[in-house]
């Protein structure tokens, strides 16, 4: 008998954090890391008689997501409170939307190496973060900290278009670019500004019926959803092979075990008694704030690829690279509109940037320095001012602190040193102490002349110009 | 002339023209309390060195020119639900027994802008969920009038406070009449304003939809002077409105002609008290002889305000007093094992039968399966209520009734049956369910000596024409107040 054939079936829940300065119903600081319950007032942490008013900014990211994944906005929203008590969340209703969302039917288009896929998106919808509890093993109790609470979200929720943990990873990085592209969150998932739910079942391959689904939490990076959703299929695969069910449930995943355990089944599913909050006035998105928001929507990935295609003579492969995050795309667009030199700008981007961030564990958000300075460190390269090795150096101080390289060049005396003279006094220096050098070069020993000029540039501590150390070198041999 | 027996803005007048001082004022009603406390208890909290500490203070300002404030210098009373900084506040629960707020409700902080001197926190009904002030954690506020009867409720401590001149006037609030009633009840005057009109910021919500700050006086003008003092337009409350027509003294004119009052056939039916109808409908007469013209009419769906009202304020009611958990603030249960444990013995220890029966009920009707049945129902019957006050209203410039059904019931006799309490709201219900201003002025007394209240209701952000036709009835009715 041949063996079953089974298909997976994926949707997800994304809740993205967004990068507003201020919570969503209060003007506490949405920081990250303060001291614990520093970013709280009484509307945050619950307070009798506070009352939530709605930060309008979270309604144009919210509408600016919809937008960039073909959703249909909903102009005339509410905000509903859904109830449940745990001491994170101080009102013990979380301020969501359930009946309202902002945003409904959309898609986002993915493409694996089993070709282009269009995911739906059920609903975005707005929401508030929860505060985080704190176990103080030494003491024995749990504390409190409600800097996070109302912390603005929205949640994404994908239809259950997904079949393997490749379209899944496709579908999370298409939306992290978009969201990152927008502005609206840095979208880290180990920091928890960008969190992944996975919803997923099996069938059998051919079967009209989906099967049933369990819900995996605690996901804190694209390793650990692939691994928990190949882990999850193996699962519930072996659970209908020796002939038992699946249980519909809430699982954890422990990334260090790889392996799921249940939280809580359907069973115990709460009853959360959505209703419409009272406090808050439904949100009316005029046709005016919407085109607003619309011609705000920025220049997205696809987009920009092509035209650094006809604009840029740069590769392929560097334009993906340099699209990949829009803070790189602006610092490469910014620093070629001030020094006009794409492919030398590109150079910079694609070989240290990349390889000082990966030594350093970084991402592309994470830089820091300027246009301005990359273009001048160019600059300085291209007037032969420095020469590559030092500007190497240089970028390296430019990475970290954002140096003037211009003034640090100066500061520091790295400046190649364009004097014929004092270059010449040195390379007869040179040539006079390495006599078996000069004889071997003189013996048709081509090689023995690197030599010779790495001598020259150590004695000149790196800075001349190579090429008018080779020249003279010649000259004089 | 006695300090005590001056209204509101006629103790503001005898400060400013140095007849009385502010310390005197407050040295006046203290006593009064001392007094009368003991037989009347509309009082949770008192802190007396505060009191006068903050009316020295008012007169130093008053009498350096930098406090000119309309109520500069005159004791007011707080509804123990209202957010006081640094004061008690505690909605009349064991739950909130031990709260002190972080800041003070907008409404107190107007009044304190204005002049006025806190004297302490009256009682109320526990939450405000009730109309005899018997569920409060802190025993029964008792009507001044004959402390054998309730003083109504739920605002029954400032209302007693006021007619037992405990103090010079109050703020309530009113969910389903909690202002009205006990206004009526006790002989004073008191308006509920149109929805927004009043900053939530720092009331304790009870029904958020429906919920209002309103004032309690002795007199016509002194709750238009009141009401244009606590009138703001508030950007903490997503709900309060911009209003530029707050001027309300300026309706202080004695004039109904050609006013049109509407009286609906459904307020004079079964259930009216004989005695309160005749004094109701005289008070119309009253007007009618004024100019006014006065008809009756039937405003439809008044049988369906009070499964309405109570399936709406009992639900947002359910999930607003969720977060008296026992975590942050409030009380705590003693012994208790785990969070669930805790949670469940703070919260049965800490609220009473009342205000378990309506969190009960609120999440009953919102639970999944009956959402749509009853809460959705009753969003739906609720804007069919106004609908109908809105084609009242295309006719008349107020409709005239009673407040309740009967003057003030005995002591325990409502708490009984708590169905019988929820009929006693059928006038003053579906005027918040309608987000309308509704003012109750003293209309005379029954056999026994209790005050009855005469209810007038107009459109939204007509308070005005309120003010104006009680003012013209005040002076037709002249003097009403317990003769000591």
């Amino acid at each position: 008998m041949m063996a079953k054939q089974y298909e997976t079936v994926i949707g997800l829940e994304v809740h993205v954090e967004l990068a507003t300065k201020t919570k969503i119903f209060c003007g506490c600081s949405t920081a990250f890391g303060g001291a614990p319950n520093t970013h709280t007032c009484p509307v945050c942490t619950g307070m009798p008689g506070s009352l939530p008013v709605l930060n309008k900014q979270v309604v144009n990211y919210a509408v600016a997501v919809g937008l960039a994944t073909n959703c249909e906005i909903t102009q005339y929203c509410k905000f509903d409170r859904k109830n449940y008590f745990y001491p994170d969340n101080p009102q013990n209703y979380q301020i969501s939307q359930l009946y309202l969302p902002i945003c409904r039917n959309g898609h986002v288009d993915i493409e694996t190496a089993d070709g282009k896929k269009s995911v739906g998106i059920h609903e975005i919808h707005m929401e508030e973060d929860a505060g985080k509890l704190i176990h103080d093993d030494w003491e024995d109790c749990s504390l409190v900290d409600y800097n996070r609470s109302g912390v603005p979200l929205i949640e994404i929720v994908s239809e259950p278009d997904m079949r393997s943990a490749e379209e899944v990873i496709a579908y999370l990085e298409k939306l992290r670019m978009t969201v990152q592209y927008l502005g609206a969150s840095d979208c880290k998932l180990n920091e928890g500004s960008m969190r992944a739910d996975v919803n997923l079942s099996v069938r059998e391959v051919g079967a009209k019926e989906f099967g049933t689904r369990t819900e995996m939490k605690n996901l804190n990076s694209f390793r650990a959803i692939t691994r928990a959703i190949e882990n999850e299929r193996e699962r519930q695969i072996d659970l209908l092979e020796s002939g038992q069910q699946v249980i519909q449930e809430t699982r954890r995943w422990d990334d260090t075990k790889e392996y799921s355990y249940a939280m809580r089944s359907k069973e115990d599913a709460q009853d959360y008694r959505y209703f419409p909050d009272p406090d808050l006035v439904p949100v009316y998105i005029s046709d005016e704030w919407l085109a607003e928001i619309k011609s705000r929507q920025p220049e997205f990935r696809e987009e920009k690829m092509a035209r650094y295609k006809e604009e840029y003579d740069i590769p392929e492969y560097d334009i993906g690279i340099i699209t990949d995050t829009k803070h790189m795309a602006d610092l490469f667009e910014e620093t070629v509109a001030i020094c006009g030199q794409p492919k030398k700008v590109s150079n910079w981007l694609m070989g240290e940037t990349l390889r000082l961030l990966k030594e350093k564990n970084m991402d592309p958000e994470d830089i820091r320095f300027s246009p301005e300075n990359l273009a001048k460190l160019i600059g300085l390269v291209d007037s032969k001012a420095i020469n590559s090795s030092v500007a190497k150096e240089v970028f390296e101080v430019l990475f970290d602190k954002d140096i003037d390289p211009e003034k640090y060049v100066e500061e520091k005396g790295l400046k190649t040193v364009n004097d014929e003279g004092a270059l010449r006094k040195t390379i007869e220096d040179v040539i006079a102490a390495n006599p078996q050098s000069v004889e071997d070069y003189h013996n048709g020993k081509e090689k023995a002349i690197g030599f010779l000029v790495g001598q020259t540039m150590k004695a000149m501590k790196g800075k001349a110009d190579p090429g008018m150390v080779n020249q003279i070198l010649k000259g004089l041999l | 002339m006695d300090i005590l027996s001056y209204s509101a803005v006629e103790l503001a007048t005898a400060i400013k023209e140095g007849k009385v001082t502010a310390v005197e004022a407050m040295e006046a009603v203290l006593a009064r309390i001392d007094a009368k406390e003991t037989d009347i208890n509309a009082y949770v909290t008192i802190d007396k060195d505060a009191a006068l500490k903050a009316a020295k203070e008012a007169q130093e300002k008053i009498e350096q020119g930098t406090l000119t404030g309309p109520l500069a210098g005159v004791p007011v009373a707080i509804k123990d639900n209202m957010c006081t900084e640094g004061m008690l506040t505690t909605c009349s629960s064991k739950i909130l027994g031990n709260f002190i707020p972080t800041f003070s409700a907008e409404a107190v902080l107007n009044l304190e802008k204005a002049g006025a001197v806190i004297i302490g926190k009256t009682n109320m009904d526990e939450f405000a969920m009730g109309s005899t002030t018997e569920t409060s954690a802190y025993g029964v506020t008792r009507n001044p009038w004959n402390t054998e009867h309730v003083p109504g409720g739920s605002s029954g401590g400032s209302a007693a406070a006021v007619a037992a001149q405990e103090c010079f006037f109050a703020l309530g609030s009113d969910t389903g009449g909690s202002i009205r009633q006990p206004a009526s009840f006790c002989g004073v005057v008191g308006l509920k304003p149109t929805y927004g009109t009043v900053s939530r910021y720092g009331l304790v919500a009870y029904g958020s939809s429906l919920d209002q700050i309103g004032p309690l006086t002795k007199d016509v003008t002194d709750c238009a002077t009141v009401m244009e003092i606590i009138a703001s337009h508030d950007t903490k409350d997503s709900t309060s409105v911009k209003r530029e027509d707050t001027d309300f003294t300026s309706a202080l004119v004695e004039d109904v002609k050609g006013m049109k009052i509407g009286i609906p056939r459904d307020y004079f039916g079964e259930g009216l008290d004989p005695e309160v109808k005749a004094g109701v409908l005289a008070a119309a007469k009253a007007l009618e002889e004024k100019g006014a013209i006065v008809e009756e009419f039937d405003l439809s769906l008044v049988e369906y305000a009070i499964p309405t009202y109570y399936t709406i304020a009992a639900a947002e009611a359910s999930s607003n007093l969720e977060r008296f958990d026992g975590i942050k603030y409030g009380y705590r249960t003693q012994g208790y094992e785990g969070l669930h444990n805790m949670y469940k013995k703070t919260r049965s220890e800490g609220f009473g039968p009342e205000v378990k029966r309506r969190i009960m009920l609120g999440s009953f009707v919102l639970s999944s399966g009956y959402y749509d049945a009853y809460y959705l129902k009753a969003l739906k019957v609720k804007a069919m209520i106004k609908k109908a006050f809105d084609e009242a209203f295309a006719k008349y410039d107020m409709i005239l009734g009673p407040v309740a059904p009967t003057t003030a019931p005995k002591l325990g006799e409502s708490l009984s049956d708590p169905l019988k309490m929820y009929l006693g709201d059928i006038y003053t219900i579906s005027v918040n369910l309608a987000g309308l201003p509704g003012i109750s002025i003293p209309c005379g007394k029954d056999s026994k000596g209790l005050p009855i209240g005469l209810q007038l209701i107009a459109d939204s952000f007509n308070e005005k024409k309120l003010i104006q036709a009680a003012y013209t009835y005040e002076k037709i009715r002249g003097d009403f107040r317990i003769e000591d």
